[in-house]
């Protein structure tokens, strides 16, 4: 202890040190110091079998093939969401306007009589692209709480826009006479969801495979520059503003190609594909699975939607109760999610290994 | 038609000083502490089902229920600042929102359990029910109270900002924090006074609002939009923005509602997005 | 050895032979969220009807599986179906509390030819959407064009409409101002308020200017109700002498007494109520004691459940236990019963149902409020396809 060392009056006492069981801790939580290897691209085995898992479950097991493809495109909303939130640090509470817009373009479309499914989604991913390049100029320009309230504003105004248009989107009882023609000529669009499924699932590789090659990019790490710290960046001439927009532009066509693929597969729309309890789900999932690792938020939609498929007879109060305290929990203890705590454990074990 | 004009004025202006009453917090927590506290819609709602509790259990008048609720919430939220919130003050607004998502949540999930998803009702005192009629217009009493209280609640707060040594602590820290700290304030503690002050506030007017708001579990969702609004275009760290704001959100929503229903919710989410964008840090913000 | 496989033998025949026994029933509701209750008291109605009936027609056991869709998120409730039919190879696909969930489904019944119950959504275009689709709860305009007609008839000139601006509003607003202008009265204005609205006052400050001899009101059931007749009363409307009248679903059994003595005299039509008179009713309610679900009482969403379970036992009867989407709706199309509610029929033509509407006055029997009868329209047919 340094209680021999003289201090000033006024200076605060020293934090008291830390125990074992503090020392400890805080050595197994620190953020790791592996050296930053450039990004490559090379796929690593992890990530193959990853991959094999979700292709697994589709062939292996067909009654659950419905849940697999929503879970699919959870995953591929997730991601848009990630996108932002990891790679740019805008945190948005309205996102599902974009997955909501997607959604309307491919549901309308196919119940005015174009049921091709490709183009109907390259429409959806366009229109919601195009609301989020808009509505990118307000989000970008502002920050921190006030930033915050902007995306919720903006989902809140396309909700209850889609609500007054009614008679166009069916308002609250929802957009039907949503008939989807065979996709790609060939697959009808079944009962037991296989071509959903498969469909859902080829969309959403594509998507990762775009996004992952963005993130080691030089646009992806001039990104994480400007989540960083936004004024050095800018000061290093990084066109921060127009930057966060692409990136902004770019999620919410991501957003709009997963709400066109919900649309399409189970042939319907509703007004909840706007509402904030999908925003907030949404923002829980990613944080839950590990915000800016991108698989943490396939990991975070996964866990999430299944269990609440599972637990979905359980008393909802139960649900809530659980989902705060682990929400609670993530923030204090494991700020990773599952994945930084996976990061966590699987560092001990290599260092006790290579002891 | 004047008359008519002045009656909606006035139920805008007690609408948006409920609204003022319970957003005093989340500014203060905001410009104080830097912290998007959205579990204050949760610390509003807990002072109503204390209100509601002490009123059905204990059999005490509504209005005894009322300080209680102040002095109920303002414990907890010292306890909550002491223990879990204390933490979070220099994480990111993610952090920030995450952890009072999941508080919000808890304490939804709490309610629900302890007395089930239905309304509240709320017995108010026989004085307070009905119109008072002044100068031709009927005024409701309940709304007359509502107004008074809160105007003098907010001279008081003034008063205690502008007058008392802990009032001027707290504009110090919330200037600056650093130099505060240097001056031998001890901002820790103030930083716990506030935040119970501001939840106290917060579920003084839960108690308060059942009759306007109504209450049930969702209430701690539901209005939270409301408040946040009026921080932001208020701005965090003052009083004058927020009231200025709630007063103005409280008369432009009644207004609007009564004289063109049709654009509903419309206007007050698209004026929240045009101000926030005119105005980046709020009416008159202040932050530390 | 071989007295195991004997024992295997049959307890697998056993087994097979239970399958081919038991009629399933997919519930497809919620049971949580904001809409909890309509799941319980659908559950209630099923647990009262097989109290008293039973749970086997033709020899078949009638099992219900229950799904909960957790409020209004229809691709849940479709995916639900599906799995159902696929999973569980259901028989019926029954239940439905809002609409979203019923359209949604709609294409699933079609596709897999299963019959579908509905018994509660309320909205007219649903039974179009499927041609497997009957319905035996009843909809918005059958229930609000009466209600127009009674009111222009004895007394009332001029209304002021106000309903929640979401589809089933719109609905009663559209019927009740067709019937009620036909009939000769006057609409005085019209206002739409927002579904989340926290503060009816300024509506209620413009019902007051206008001056009507009643309005006509349509908000979700539950808190909304009750903060407007709670303000109705505080802003003096009721004491000005303007009245309210409004479908049933604002005086709702539970509600009811939450709202207190402010209801007291408020007109409404509905289909159900608790204190209708009938030995049926009489039965209903008497089963409905003590199933345990966690309702208040039971009301008119137990009431179409439990009219929906006899639905269900016609079919399997006429049909002799082998169920099919064609042979169910030709079963139900123009089939008459004594519903607790008064008598009921399946329009052969739309699959949906044909009822009497009843003109109720809240008044108070012994400690709690009731729905009192003193009108009624008998067969009404929905408006919206006729």
């Amino acid at each position: 202890m340094s209680s021999s060392r003289t201090r000033p009056v006024n200076e605060p006492e020293p934090a008291p040190e830390p125990g074992f069981l503090g020392r400890w801790l805080a050595h197994a939580l620190a953020p790791p110091r592996r050296v930053h290897r450039l990004p490559d691209n090379r796929w690593r085995p992890l990530e193959v079998a990853f991959w094999i898992a979700p292709i697994l479950w589709t062939l292996v097991l067909p009654s659950y093939r419905l849940l697999a493809s929503q879970v699919f495109i959870t995953g591929l909303f997730a991601l848009s969401l990630d996108l932002i939130l990891g790679y740019a640090g805008i945190v948005s509470l309205g996102h599902a306007a974009f997955f909501g817009a997607g959604a309307y373009t491919a549901g309308l479309l196919a119940a005015h009589g174009w049921g091709e499914p490709l183009s109907g989604l390259a429409a959806a991913g366009a229109a919601a692209g195009v609301l989020a390049w808009l509505s990118g100029f307000l989000v970008v320009r502002s920050s921190g709480l006030g930033r915050l309230m902007v995306t919720l504003g903006i989902g809140l105004l396309c909700y209850e826009f889609a609500n007054r248009a009614a008679s166009v989107t069916g308002g609250v009882d929802g957009l039907t006479g949503v008939a989807m023609r065979p996709l790609l000529g060939r697959f009808e669009f079944d009962l037991m969801g296989s071509t959903a499924c498969a469909y859902s699932l080829v969309v959403l590789f594509a998507a990762f495979v775009l996004v992952r090659r963005l993130s080691a990019s030089p646009l992806g790490l001039s990104l994480r520059a400007v989540r960083d710290n936004p004024g050095r960046a800018g000061a290093l001439g990084a066109p921060v503003q127009r930057r966060l927009r692409a990136i902004f532009t770019l999620s919410g066509v991501l957003a709009g190609v997963a709400g066109g693929l919900l649309a399409q597969t189970t042939q319907f729309v509703g007004l909840d594909f706007l509402s904030f309890p999908r925003s907030a789900d949404l923002l829980v999932m990613v944080v839950l699975g590990g915000v800016g690792r991108l698989y943490g938020a396939l990991v975070g939609a996964t866990l999430f939607m299944v269990a609440q498929d599972r637990l979905s007879g359980m008393d909802p109060m139960y649900w809530q109760l659980w989902l705060g305290l682990i929400l609670v929990g993530t923030v204090l203890f494991a700020r990773g999610g599952v994945l930084g705590g996976l990061d966590v454990v699987a560092r001990l074990i290599l260092r006790r290994r290579s002891r | 038609m004047l008359l008519r004009l002045t009656g909606v004025v006035f139920d805008g202006i007690a609408y948006g000083s409920l609204l003022f009453l319970i957003s005093i917090g989340l500014s203060v927590t905001l410009g104080l502490m830097n912290f998007v506290n959205l579990a204050h819609g949760a610390f509003a709602m807990l002072g109503g089902y204390l209100c509601v509790t002490l009123m059905e259990r204990a059999g005490l008048p509504f209005l005894a229920t009322l300080p209680l609720a102040f002095v109920g919430l303002a414990l907890l939220g010292a306890l909550l600042e002491r223990t879990l919130y204390r933490r979070l003050y220099g994480a990111g607004a993610l952090d920030q929102v995450l952890f009072s998502i999941g508080l919000t949540l808890v304490a939804v999930a709490a309610t629900t359990f302890q007395f089930g998803s239905g309304q509240q009702p709320v017995r108010l005192p026989e004085f307070l029910r009905g119109q008072v009629q002044i100068l031709g217009l009927g005024l409701g009493r309940y709304r007359l109270f509502l107004v008074l209280l809160v105007v003098a609640l907010t001279v008081a707060l003034q008063l205690l900002v502008d007058r008392t040594r802990f009032g001027a602590q707290v504009r110090a820290a919330v200037d600056n924090r650093a130099a505060a700290a240097g001056l031998g304030i001890d901002v820790d503690r103030v930083f716990t006074l506030t935040f119970a002050l501001g939840a106290g506030l917060a579920g003084l007017g839960g108690a308060l609002g059942i009759d306007v708001l109504g209450l049930d579990p969702t209430f701690a969702v539901k209005y939270l939009v409301y408040f946040l609004l009026v921080v932001t275009v208020g701005g965090a760290g003052s009083f004058r923005g927020p009231a200025l704001a709630a007063l103005g959100l409280g008369v432009l929503d009644v207004a609007g509602k009564y004289y063109v229903p049709q654009l509903g919710a419309f206007v007050i989410y698209a004026a929240m997005v045009v101000l926030l964008t005119l105005f980046p840090a709020g009416l008159q913000g202040r932050r530390a | 050895m071989k007295r195991m496989l004997l024992a295997a033998g049959l307890c697998l025949a056993a087994a097979s032979g239970r399958a081919e026994d038991t009629i399933k029933v997919g519930l497809i509701a919620p049971f949580s969220g904001p809409f909890a209750d309509y799941g319980k008291e659908m559950q209630t109605g099923i647990k009262a009807y097989q109290k008293v009936h039973g749970d086997k027609v033709a020899g078949k056991r009638i099992e219900v599986i229950v799904r909960d869709t957790t409020g209004p998120v229809p691709e849940v409730a479709r995916r639900l179906a599906q799995e159902l039919v696929v999973r569980d190879h259901v028989d019926f696909l029954a239940g439905f509390g809002l609409t979203p969930e019923a359209l949604a489904v709609a294409d699933v019944a079609t596709q897999s030819k299963k019959p579908m119950i509905i018994m509660n959504a309320a909205t007219s275009i649903i039974t179009t959407k499927s041609p497997y689709i009957a319905r035996v709860s009843m909809t918005l305009p059958q229930i609000a064009t009466p209600l127009g007609t009674w009111a222009a008839k004895n007394g009332i000139g001029t209304v002021f409409t106000m309903v929640s601006d979401y589809g089933p509003g719109i609905d009663a607003e559209t019927a009740f101002k067709k019937s009620f202008t036909a009939a000769g009265g006057q609409v005085v204005d019209s206002v739409r308020v927002p579904l989340k609205n926290p503060d009816f006052s300024p509506f209620l400050q413009r019902i007051k200017d206008a001056k009507p001899q009643a309005v006509f009101v349509f908000v979700p059931a539950g808190e909304q109700g009750i903060a407007f007749m709670k303000g109705f009363q505080e802003r003096g409307l009721k004491d000005a002498g303007i009245k309210v009248i409004a479908t049933g679903d604002l005086t709702d059994e539970n509600v009811l007494d939450a709202m207190g003595d402010v209801a007291l005299g408020m007109i409404t039509a509905f289909h159900y109520s608790t204190a209708h008179d009938s030995p049926e009713n009489k039965t209903f309610l008497e089963a409905a004691e003590g199933v345990g679900t966690g309702v208040h009482r039971p009301n008119f969403m137990a009431v179409a459940a439990y009219d929906g379970m006899a639905a269900i036992a016609r079919v399997v009867q006429q049909l002799h236990g082998k169920v099919d989407g064609d042979g169910a709706m030709k079963a139900l199309e123009g089939w008459k019963w004594q519903s607790p509610r008064g008598p009921v029929e399946i329009d052969p033509a739309t699959r949906d149902i044909d009822q009497t509407v009843y003109l109720r006055r809240v008044e108070k029997r012994g400690d709690h409020l009731d729905n009192v009868e003193f009108d009624k329209f008998p067969d009404v047919k929905d408006p919206g396809k006729s």
